[in-house]
């Protein structure tokens, strides 16, 4: 019994000491694991948020995701065709070398050609040409005008072209993880911790902290707990469960705002007969949701403020279109569908559907917050109406191969709950996605599930995308967002809320893109 | 003797071929890996790209045997997700997971035997009936629930101990190790202590049974008549025999404290194999799974056939070469 006395009361002296021990650093608990230190590697949300603290894109993303000068100082597109770039002057990287448009040709060659990259960034640096002109002014070209390059060059951090020739290993060991970024990199231990510290060299604002410690922590609880502890002194993606109990708890100061992510359901409205759909005797019926009436039946049918109350405690706004009100693309017009189950069934009726039919709603169990409680609570209010729906829920590596290639690859799920971030902050990334008709060749309609398809939504996108002029476009996809959610081309439910909790004494500017940023972090 | 081991080293062979099969193709008839890969607003050129960079689009046998002709050489595949050797990833964390088992083995003994033994002598005690209420809950709750109870208890409510993490570590002989720094003590002892909860059950268990069946027996209690004192008879004669169900115990219970710790290691945030592991199956990251499960196997296979040998050397009686073992 002697070593086990000893050690607690040896822990219990340095529990006291710990409190005054955290003078200029912060430690983070992350809820997902960056992959790799190589800013070229992975396109995902944990590796570009931890990333930002390093590297520098020539735009950076606000919390609003609006665009501001990072190494770029201004841009403009000179012709139809061209955007020009102007450089900020007098940046140096971590290692001393001088930042010029020599590193941007390279970054820019560099980030779609990582050798083993899961998930490249080619979708960003696809069709344009980087050209220097001079030092600090550098040309980017496409082949047809391209009003998004703003968005797409915000996306890909700059490296020192005196790394050339570095591996996806050079990075991870620190040897070419040699950024502009307010933060230096000083470690990584792949599962434990990822350390950077204060850049003196700065360019801008210096950095608040003198280091920083990034702990992955996956355990919802145990994260929880962590900040509870002391351990760490501020968490991400608080769970839902927590979020009325950190309230109460005056050691804890909880941030929420809300994301560019929507969840939503898709309908399959393009064959005749839907897989998981029959008639209550269990006979076969044609595809229902190929009738609008029967989609907007499942949109009324959908009480959305109860999920935002009950389901997500508060953690979520109900929605009615592809992005939160204020974003670029968005309408002004459109507002979250109201409760309204007699219209529901009245619809239904309409429809030559009084009886109701029977369905599997399936949706996801461990991808988005509290998904297979929102899948529940959906089916419940169908059943509310007289549609008999029952509930399959999925861990994610099998459910999103299913939903989209799964029965000889077509979509397999009638009905399924599905979440959209919106990378590049703006409408045209969902109407890219999951509006526009399916269409492989073109690269358009990916993640449209359900097949919705409208060739005026599609002529009205197209012309979007190659409209530059920010007014114009705006009205555009406001209009194309408008004619498919009146035709219910997907089922909207709501926008996720996110949640930081942080140490009394520190707060955080909650961002959309759920990224998790030590620059926004205030000292109080 | 030695056709015995040649025939066991036959066994283990086949053992890992069919445990490879198992694994690999019950790996892959699980969900895709590509779509955890990528990011979702890719079109399906890009994803079909990386399906064929990754070999995914061919027939799974072709897959199977190109793995089998690399695994000889000694090379596992690299992760999909960190672009590394899934071998080096494993092993690269295979240190801290040996010292949370190997600790959780030190704390089993440590806090077992004397619980186990005091409540064999003295079966009828008030003491005794708590040790062993005790050792039924440290069986039968569960690691996760506990684990978090610890934490809220120890880190959260008292503030004595970290609740996440490995603290500082030093080089040993090259490997690092925590235990050697206040810092990694203190990060060890909790998620140490929630996996070694059922071992410490499972010795005092073992050692009150032994010592309640030893100390009736005659040379106990010829000790006694030879007017030994107590202290000497439980430290020599008692304990020397009730050791040896208690290191078999043991020994093949530390195989598995390393390598399912997965749930210790994910509630912890303890930077070991088992947390790769249970990130590697949320991920598909196949390479990773595989390579864990064939490491484990072969770990375990070993331990057998050591097991085995040892035994025919310490107890003649065990004839290994007749019993065709």
């Amino acid at each position: 019994m002697r070593p086990y006395v000893s050690v607690v009361a040896g822990a219990l002296a340095l529990g006291v000491l710990g409190g005054a021990a955290h003078a200029n650093t912060l430690t983070v608990g992350l809820a997902a694991e960056p992959t790799s230190i190589d800013p070229h590697f992975h396109n995902l949300s944990p590796n570009n948020s931890l990333l930002t603290h390093v590297f520098e894109p020539l735009i950076a993303q606000d919390a609003q995701q609006r665009h501001q000068p990072a190494l770029a100082v201004s841009w403009r597109p000179i012709s139809d065709t061209t955007w020009e770039f102007k450089l900020r002057e007098g940046v140096t990287f971590h290692d001393g070398s001088a930042f010029n448009a020599d590193d941007v040709v390279f970054s820019f060659e560099r980030a779609p050609n990582v050798p083993n990259s899961p998930s490249s960034f080619k979708t960003y640096t696809g069709g344009k040409t980087v050209k220097k002109v001079d030092d600090y002014t550098v040309h980017f070209m496409t082949e047809k005008p391209y009003p998004l390059m703003p968005n797409d060059v915000s996306t890909i951090f700059i490296v020192s072209n005196e790394t050339s020739g570095a591996t996806t290993e050079d990075y991870n060991s620190g040897k070419a993880a040699v950024g502009t970024g307010q933060y230096k990199f000083v470690e990584y231990v792949p599962g434990d911790r990822i350390v950077v510290a204060r850049n003196d060299a700065y360019w801008g604002a210096k950095a608040g902290f003198d280091k920083v410690t990034f702990k992955p922590i996956k355990s919802d609880p145990a994260r929880v707990a962590a900040l509870l502890a002391g351990d760490v002194d501020m968490i991400e993606a608080v769970p839902t469960t927590d979020i009325a109990r950190l309230k109460a708890d005056g050691k804890v100061t909880l941030s929420s705002g809300v994301s560019n992510r929507v969840i939503y359901f898709y309908l399959d409205q393009y064959r005749e007969s839907t897989p998981q759909v029959t008639a209550k005797d269990g006979s076969a019926i044609r595809n229902p949701f190929l009738d609008l009436r029967v989609r907007q039946a499942v949109s009324y049918a959908i009480n959305r403020q109860a999920i935002a109350d009950r389901v997500m405690e508060g953690a979520s706004l109900p929605a009615g279109q592809l992005l939160p009100d204020g974003f670029f693309g968005t309408s002004p017009k459109i507002s979250a569908p109201a409760y309204d189950p007699t219209k529901a069934v009245m619809l239904l009726g309409e429809a030559g559907y009084s009886n109701g039919f029977k369905m599997v709603v399936h949706g996801p169990n461990d991808r988005y917050l509290n998904d297979a409680k929102i899948v529940e609570a959906v089916a419940q209010m169908l059943n509310r109406v007289g549609i008999e729906a029952s509930v399959e829920t999925l861990p994610r590596s099998v459910y999103f191969k299913r939903a989209s290639t799964g029965l000889d690859g077509e979509p397999e799920f009638t009905m399924g709950l599905v979440g959209w971030g919106s990378a590049t902050g703006e409408a045209s990334s969902p109407l890219k996605s999951l509006i526009a008709t399916f269409d492989k060749g073109k690269g358009l309609g990916a993640s449209n599930r359900g097949r919705y398809s409208n060739a005026e939504v599609d002529a009205l996108l197209a012309q979007a995308l190659s409209t530059v002029d920010d007014a114009k476009r705006e009205a555009l996809l406001a209009k194309a967002t408008e004619i498919s959610m009146s035709e219910i081309g997907i089922v909207p439910v709501h926008f996720q809320v996110n949640t930081w909790a942080t140490r009394k004494g520190l707060s955080y500017t909650p961002r959309t893109d759920e990224y998790t940023l030590v620059r926004d972090v205030v000292v109080k | 003797m030695s056709a015995f081991i040649l025939r066991r080293l036959f066994q283990s062979a086949v053992a890992v071929i069919v445990m490879s099969l198992l694994v690999f193709f019950g790996v892959s008839v699980v969900g895709d890996p590509v779509y955890m890969l990528i990011s979702p607003d890719m079109p399906q050129a890009e994803i079909e790209a990386t399906i064929k960079q990754f070999g995914f689009d061919r027939p799974i046998w072709e897959q199977y045997f190109l793995f089998v002709k690399n695994a000889l050489q000694g090379d596992l595949g690299n992760s999909f997700i960190f672009a590394e050797p899934a071998l080096k990833l494993i092993i690269e964390r295979m240190p801290a997971t040996l010292e949370l088992a190997l600790a959780a083995v030190l704390m089993a003994v440590v806090l077992g035997i004397p619980l186990g033994v005091y409540a064999g002598l003295k079966p009828r005690s008030a003491i005794s009936k708590v040790i062993m209420g005790s050792s039924i809950l440290g069986f039968s709750l569960p690691t996760f629930w506990v684990g978090i109870m610890l934490i809220m208890i120890f880190a959260v409510i008292l503030g004595w101990l970290p609740s996440t993490g490995r603290g500082e570590t030093v080089n040993l002989l090259g490997v690092p190790v925590s235990f050697l720094t206040w810092d990694g003590l203190t990060h060890l002892f909790l998620p140490a202590f929630n996996l070694a909860l059922l071992k410490i059950s499972l010795v005092i268990r073992l050692a009150r049974a032994g010592t309640l069946e030893v100390w009736h027996q005659d040379y106990i209690k010829f000790a006694r008549a030879k007017g030994l004192g107590n202290r000497r008879i439980v430290f020599v004669h008692v304990l020397k025999n009730i050791m040896i169900p208690v290191v078999t115990v043991l020994g093949l219970e530390f195989g598995n404290l390393v390598a399912f710790s997965v749930v210790t290691e994910t509630i912890f945030a303890w930077p070991g194999m088992g947390k790769l592991l249970i990130g590697s199956i949320q991920t598909l990251d196949r390479p990773v799974i595989v390579g864990y499960l064939l490491l484990i196997t072969v770990m375990f296979v070993i331990i057998n056939l050591i097991v085995d040998v040892l035994y025919s050397i310490l107890d003649p009686r065990v004839r290994l070469a007749d019993r065709g073992a």
